[in-house]
């Protein structure tokens, strides 16, 4: 009899371990192992030429939703002139698109490069990200910040980096965070304020930007080659196009996401 | 005189038991009122996606009162509503553990208790483990297999189970007690794929098979019992309850699913999809119930063919005594 309680005991603390590791596999691994970081390939800043292009949205842009910030009296407060809209597409003049990642997909081949020193800052102001969507670098600090007068959480959901979940009480410190590998694009939340959404972008290499309000994209620094640039936008999905530099070259890329794709 | 003594002091016995029985059903009829509660607290946590809005567990922001706003509202409210649920099942257990003379039933409350105590694990594991899908499906199941579990325990202690009661022969296959076990298992199978689906384990597709297999289960169950059992009041009581329990879940379901689909542009969960999905979801967890009560109705007044020759050849295994 003892032994088969034993067996019983056994059972529920080998299903309660495989419960909890079966967890940490998809959410909680530890920060990657760092690999020793390969020293930066020397880039001839002498034959370095750009890619330089817009934006832009084909079709009606879809009506702003008004967000409604009720619930949380400190954020309404903030918009007490004009309510708040989702962010997710912000299309200007002449169909210009806003908040997309353009980027250098393939032909930097086995080139590394060192990660900016300085932080790339995110803001919550209004119970709003500002800005909406950040690029950085593996390895380049992300600074959070909290201009608010309420209590934000703050949550990445990646797919390829440790996910993590950190509170910010107004006043508070900056929350300051790495994330080891490249992913496009990594979405975020506030579990407290549902409305609030961003996405991070991380990339092993600098040539990245994320397009204003004019739609626009300036790639600087290219070494001359062949490259895959990608276009990526929350609502619409991505685009690619290829372009060839050559040596002190600047080239002009358009990008244009049919509007009914986002539908 | 000691004749009369003794006498008094069984009545007074008699009546204390009396008492202490009935304080016992309510007790664990309000246990069972407060896990409903608190099933609509935890809907409402998922619906809102408030689940990581407190990031800490077991406290909330490092106390016990963080500031109640927005997500954390219903986050926390959940945490204070499972700690009172927490609370009411150890008084529940230990209360059956000193009074209950069944031992069986005495396991039963121990069996909520430690329900609930893994729920409490479960919850905070899906907070330091960031929502895993198979946690957070295991959180939404133990839920509603814990409120049955209670809602069987005001059952059992009700005066109506521990009465005596005419037992009624089943004599047609498919045996009514069987049907009502597998109507039973397909409820369950059919909460565990609805919260793998809002917990974004599975897609819609396996919930929709799982609705067309619980209402055909359902509907067969209430059929039989309709056609053999007419004439045995709780029977009858039990196919009215089944219809409704499962029409208002379809009509449920189905207008939840619209919402859900009407309002996924919004920037954020929208009231009318909240409240349809935490109504769709707390029915869900009384249509479980409701089918473990309907099954074990039957089981308490239903007496198999084959029981009723073996009762014949030895009478003293037909007692009541171990109801």
């Amino acid at each position: 009899m003892k032994a088969r309680y034993a067996l019983y005991v056994v059972i529920a603390a080998a299903l309660a371990l495989s419960l909890v590791s079966c967890g940490k596999k998809e959410t909680t691994e530890t920060a990657p192992a760092a690999p020793a970081a390969p020293a930066a390939t020397p880039i001839d800043m002498a034959t370095v030429g750009s890619v330089t292009g817009t934006v832009k949205l084909d079709g009606p842009a879809p009506k702003p939703k008004k967000i409604n910030m009720a619930a949380e009296p400190a954020c309404a407060a903030e918009h007490a002139a004009s309510p708040a809209v989702d962010q997710e597409v912000v299309a200007g003049e002449g169909g210009a698109l806003a908040n997309v990642i353009v980027y250098v997909k393939e032909g930097l081949g086995n080139r590394t490069f060192d990660a900016p020193k300085s932080p790339v800052a995110v803001d919550q102001k209004g119970c709003m990200y500002t800005p909406h969507v950040i690029a950085l670098m593996a390895g380049q600090t992300l600074s959070v910040t909290n201009s608010d007068k309420t209590t934000h959480n703050i949550h990445p959901v990646p797919k390829n980096n440790r996910e993590w979940n950190k509170s910010q009480p107004p006043g508070a410190a900056a929350i300051e965070e790495t994330f080891a590998r490249e992913e496009v694009s990594i979405p975020v939340k506030c579990n407290v304020h549902p409305w609030m959404k961003s996405y991070f972008a991380v990339f092993k290499h600098p040539y990245f930007q994320v397009s204003g309000a004019s739609g626009s994209f300036d790639l600087k620094n290219l070494p001359p080659g062949t490259y895959t640039l990608e276009a990526w936008h929350e609502k619409f999905g991505t685009a690619t196009q290829t372009v060839t530099i050559g040596a002190k070259e600047s080239k002009t890329v358009s990008f244009v996401f049919k509007a009914a794709a986002g539908d | 005189m000691p004749g009369v003594s003794l006498g008094c002091g069984a009545l007074l016995r008699c009546v204390m038991t009396t008492l202490s029985n009935r304080g016992l059903h309510r007790f664990a009829v309000f246990t069972a009122s407060c896990t409903l509660l608190l099933l609509v607290a935890g809907a409402l946590v998922t619906s809102n996606d408030a689940g990581l809005s407190v990031p800490d567990w077991p406290l909330s922001y490092g106390s016990l009162t963080p500031p109640m706003v927005g997500g954390i509202f219903y986050e926390h409210s959940h945490r204070l509503v499972a700690t009172f649920v927490g609370l009411l099942s150890i008084v529940l257990a230990g209360w059956l553990w000193r009074r209950e003379p069944r031992r069986w039933v005495r396991r039963v409350g121990l069996a909520a208790l430690g329900a609930v105590i893994a729920q409490g694990v479960l919850g905070g594991l899906t907070v330091l483990l960031y929502l895993p899908v198979p946690i957070s499906v295991a959180h939404a199941s133990l839920a509603q297999i814990f409120f049955s579990t209670v809602v069987s325990l005001a059952l059992f202690t009700s005066r109506w189970w521990q009465s005596d009661l005419p037992q009624v022969e089943d004599v047609g296959t498919p045996r009514i007690r069987s049907l009502a076990v597998w109507m039973v298992a397909a409820i369950l199978l059919q909460l565990i794929l609805g919260a793998a689906f809002r917990h974004r384990g599975f897609g819609i597709v396996p919930h929709l098979v799982g609705a067309a297999l619980v209402a055909t289960l359902v509907f067969w169950t209430a059929g039989v019992l309709r056609r053999r059992f007419s004439e045995v009041p709780e029977l009858v009581c039990c196919t009215r309850v089944l219809h409704m329990l499962i029409g208002v879940q379809l009509l449920l379901g189905g207008a939840a699913l619209w919402s859900r689909l009407a309002t996924r542009e919004f920037p954020q969960p929208m009231p009318v999809m909240v409240w349809l999905t935490v109504a769709h979801t707390v029915v869900g967890a009384l249509a479980l119930a409701g089918a473990v009560l309907v099954t074990l109705v039957c089981f308490r007044v239903l007496r198999q063919a084959p029981q009723v020759e073996l009762a014949a050849s030895h009478p003293n295994m037909n007692q009541q005594g171990a109801l």
